[in-house]
């Protein structure tokens, strides 16, 4: 089966997700995402690497700071920028997600970020796309959600350049997490030699293990002499499928406090993608604390997203 | 009509029969094998040189669409899928719209295949109206109309006191009860094996054991209520497991596997393949490998084509949302060939599983070459290799995980009745 990804010379085509790309190209990313950091440093915080192209945002499901942060990279390389929030009116119509992605088509957009809240649902666009247009993928289900993935290891290669003596551990819900997904394809093709997962075990997929982590039920054999913490989100409505009796208790043996972060190294970074839960997976002294990393998450995102954009787009 | 079929081999499990022998038919019953019967002279010849002669096909489970569904099929079109699949008895599951839960749809469907004239169509009737699992259907009167059997197809019961007397009931009269075994529960809303494939692609899984706990009450309830049950589409080595041990107490137990499963695991999905969306789902290796060996020991009886016509528009979705199944008359036979080939078992098995087997669940009289049964036969050329393309089906559904790959193994002839109903060109 062809990669989707990538081209017939291997060059990124779709960025569908991280699993099944070569480590040279996370690392071409994370490179050119570093260029573009200084670029938002600037007065004109503008490069032209894009002008005269369209990237068209589409999102079948809703977000505001996925979108945005899009939105703002694309903007920086001067691409023009259209948002559509299809969300779930268009398919309640009995549209199906090719009628739209076809009309969408036809109004020339050189690049297609999507949303879907259906595993698999961008790769199933990405394999009916003409040859021209290129697919990043916003999040699909519980699937990939790659450019947060990249932009979390760019944030751990800054912190901890030498990604080759790491200890990372992922925290929380990762069944429901294409985040974690996306994480852990990054870290392990970059060469982290340990990634943990951290969680119940009602919120671990199965044979999770296979993915190439190790698995811990309790944080503080979890956390020992880790390098990096990153912070899973906890959705709600968690507590009413049996997966767990409360956001107390969920608080109390895997929620992230000053007590638990002691654990790990003294130097170890906590990072989380937002939006965070605080006083549920994270607590607020924590989260706003010396070794958080969360708001430079934030920024390196946006550069992260340029870099992928510029690739794909053929300007870098 | 007199036809004489010469110079094939002949393969009739249920008469322990795998030899070259001609047969010889006339008004559409067998009246000779091996021996031409005094005063033939034939009107037609079938040179069956260097093919088997077998009895046509008997597929346990072929969803034909109607009533209901004529966007995906319709009899016609299924029909004559059968026949260019040599199969000429199938039995199909209620879950039509409406349910086949009355006489009259049953009748209407009986009489419409009969018109027809292209298989034998055997209807499973509703185990409970509607599918609902809460009140029992007229089970005799269903089986005047022509139901053979009474199923849930694909819904999952979850109330086991109506489970309990359902079987009660159904055993009163003899009637068999085809179920595939889901709990609804562990099942909710899954689209694939719950195992590191659907871990990596965030599909919802079903784990192993939502089939092994549904096998353990419908076994322990066919058990005490002394009732014969038939386990539809087995998909997991702890089913297999289980039936064994069921078999080994005298539990009137059978049970079948899909040709999908005896070849494809979870893997198959590959980059979200919607046509890998099968129900039950693809498991792994380790069941499959289960499954194959299922069969060869019998504690599998048979295997289903599981043939669900799906049109185009049904599977062009992400995965989770495309309709489950895949076409699977024309698929039969060279899928059961395939699995003797890699499991080292004869030609002769293989052709059972899919004649003598699955007519004895169904306890109908098809399925074999006797002297004065009908003449319902199939004749196939086991070596032939194809490709399988969307274009060559006669299945109005063109949906399969199998498309592009190379099969073993064709129907040339399929008759009934001594009526040649399909001719490979």
């Amino acid at each position: 089966m062809r990669n989707l990804q990538l081209d017939a010379d291997g060059k990124l085509k779709h960025l569908l997700t991280i699993e099944g790309l070569p480590k040279k190209i996370l690392t071409q990313i994370l490179d050119s995402a570093e260029t573009f950091v200084g670029v938002a440093e600037r007065d004109i915080k503008k490069v032209p690497l894009l002008r005269g192209k369209t990237v068209c945002n589409i999102f079948f499901e809703n977000s505001t700071r996925t979108r945005t942060t899009f939105e703002i990279a694309a903007k920086r390389l001067s691409a023009d920028v259209i948002n559509l929030n299809v969300g779930t009116s268009s398919q309640s119509k009995g549209e199906t997600i090719l009628d739209t992605v076809d009309n969408l088509i036809a109004m020339h957009a050189d690049m297609f970020v999507v949303r879907h809240s259906q595993s698999g649902a961008v790769h199933f666009i990405a394999q009916h796309m003409p040859e021209n247009i290129s697919i990043i993928n916003a999040g699909d289900g519980r699937h990939a959600h790659p450019t947060q993935g990249l932009l979390d290891v760019f944030t751990v290669r800054r912190y901890k350049p030498d990604m080759h003596n790491l200890r990372v551990a992922l925290v929380g819900d990762v069944l429901h997490s294409r985040v974690a997904r996306s994480e852990i394809h990054a870290l392990t093709t970059l060469g982290v030699p340990e990634v943990r997962v951290i969680a119940p075990k009602t919120l671990l997929p199965a044979d999770v293990g296979k993915l190439g982590v190790q698995v811990f039920h309790d944080m503080k054999a979890g956390l020992k002499d880790v390098d990096v913490v990153m912070m899973l989100r906890l959705q709600n409505e968690r507590m009413t499928g049996a997966l767990l009796p409360s956001a107390q208790e969920y608080f109390k043996t895997f929620g992230l406090t000053q007590e638990k972060l002691s654990y790990a190294k003294p130097d170890a970074i906590v990072m989380h993608p937002g939006p965070m839960n605080r006083g549920v997976e994270i607590d607020s002294s924590v989260a706003d604390g010396s070794q958080s990393v969360i708001l430079p998450q934030v920024t390196y995102g946006i550069a992260v997203r340029m870099a992928v954009m510029a690739i794909l787009g053929g300007g870098a | 009509m007199k036809i004489h079929i010469k110079n094939g081999h002949l393969i009739d499990p249920k008469n322990n029969i795998d030899a070259k022998k001609d047969v010889f038919i006339v008004a559409g019953k067998i009246t000779g094998i091996d021996q031409c019967p005094d005063g033939f002279v034939a009107n037609q010849t079938i040179d069956a040189t260097g093919l088997i002669v077998a009895p046509g096909f008997v597929d346990l489970s072929a969803r034909l669409r109607e009533p209901g569904s004529a966007h995906h099929a319709n009899l016609k079109s299924e029909l004559r899928a059968a026949a260019a699949g040599g199969i000429t008895s199938l039995a199909c599951p209620p879950d039509t719209n409406p349910i086949l839960d009355e006489p009259g749809l049953v009748e209407m469907l009986k009489h419409r295949a009969k018109l027809l004239n292209l298989a034998h169509v055997y209807p499973l009737g509703a185990l409970t109206r509607k599918l609902e699992g809460k009140l029992l259907t007229e089970m005799c009167a269903l089986t005047e109309a022509g139901c053979v059997g009474f199923s849930q197809a694909d819904v999952s019961m979850t109330d086991t006191q109506v489970l309990w007397r359902a079987f009660e009931y159904a055993a009163t009269f003899g009637y068999t009860i085809f179920l595939r075994a889901e709990d609804y529960y562990l099942a909710k809303e899954g689209v694939a094996h719950d195992g590191e494939i659907a871990s990596r692609l965030g599909l919802k899984g079903i784990p192993a054991a939502a089939e092994g706990l549904a096998i353990a009450s419908i076994l322990r309830i066919a058990h005490a209520t002394n009732t014969r049950v038939h386990l539809c589409r087995l998909s997991t080595a702890e089913g297999v497991d289980l039936v064994r041990q069921a078999k080994q107490q005298g539990v009137q137990v059978t049970a079948d596997v899909s040709a999908q499963h005896c070849h494809l695991t979870d893997h198959d999905i590959g980059y979200f393949n919607a046509h890998a969306n099968l129900k039950p789902p693809l498991r792994s290796m380790r069941d499959k490998n289960a499954l194959c060996l299922g069969l060869k020991d019998g504690t599998i009886d048979a295997i289903c084509s599981d043939h669900t016509p799906v049109d185009d528009d049904a599977k062009l979705l992400p995965f989770a949302e495309a309709e489950a199944g895949a076409t699977g008359l024309e698929l039969l036979l060279p899928l059961a060939l395939k699995w003797a080939v890699d499991n080292q078992a004869s030609l002769f098995d293989a052709v059972a599983k899919i004649t003598s087997q699955p007519a004895k669940i169904l306890a109908i009289t098809g399925g074999h070459l006797s002297l004065h049964a009908d003449a319902d036969i199939a004749i196939f050329n086991p070596t032939l290799e194809w490709t399988v393309t969307a274009s060559q089906f006669k299945s109005q559904g063109k949906n399969t995980p199998f498309l592009g790959l190379a099969m073993l193994g064709r129907t040339q002839t399929t008759l009934l009745h001594g009526q040649i109903t399909y001719q490979h060109s």
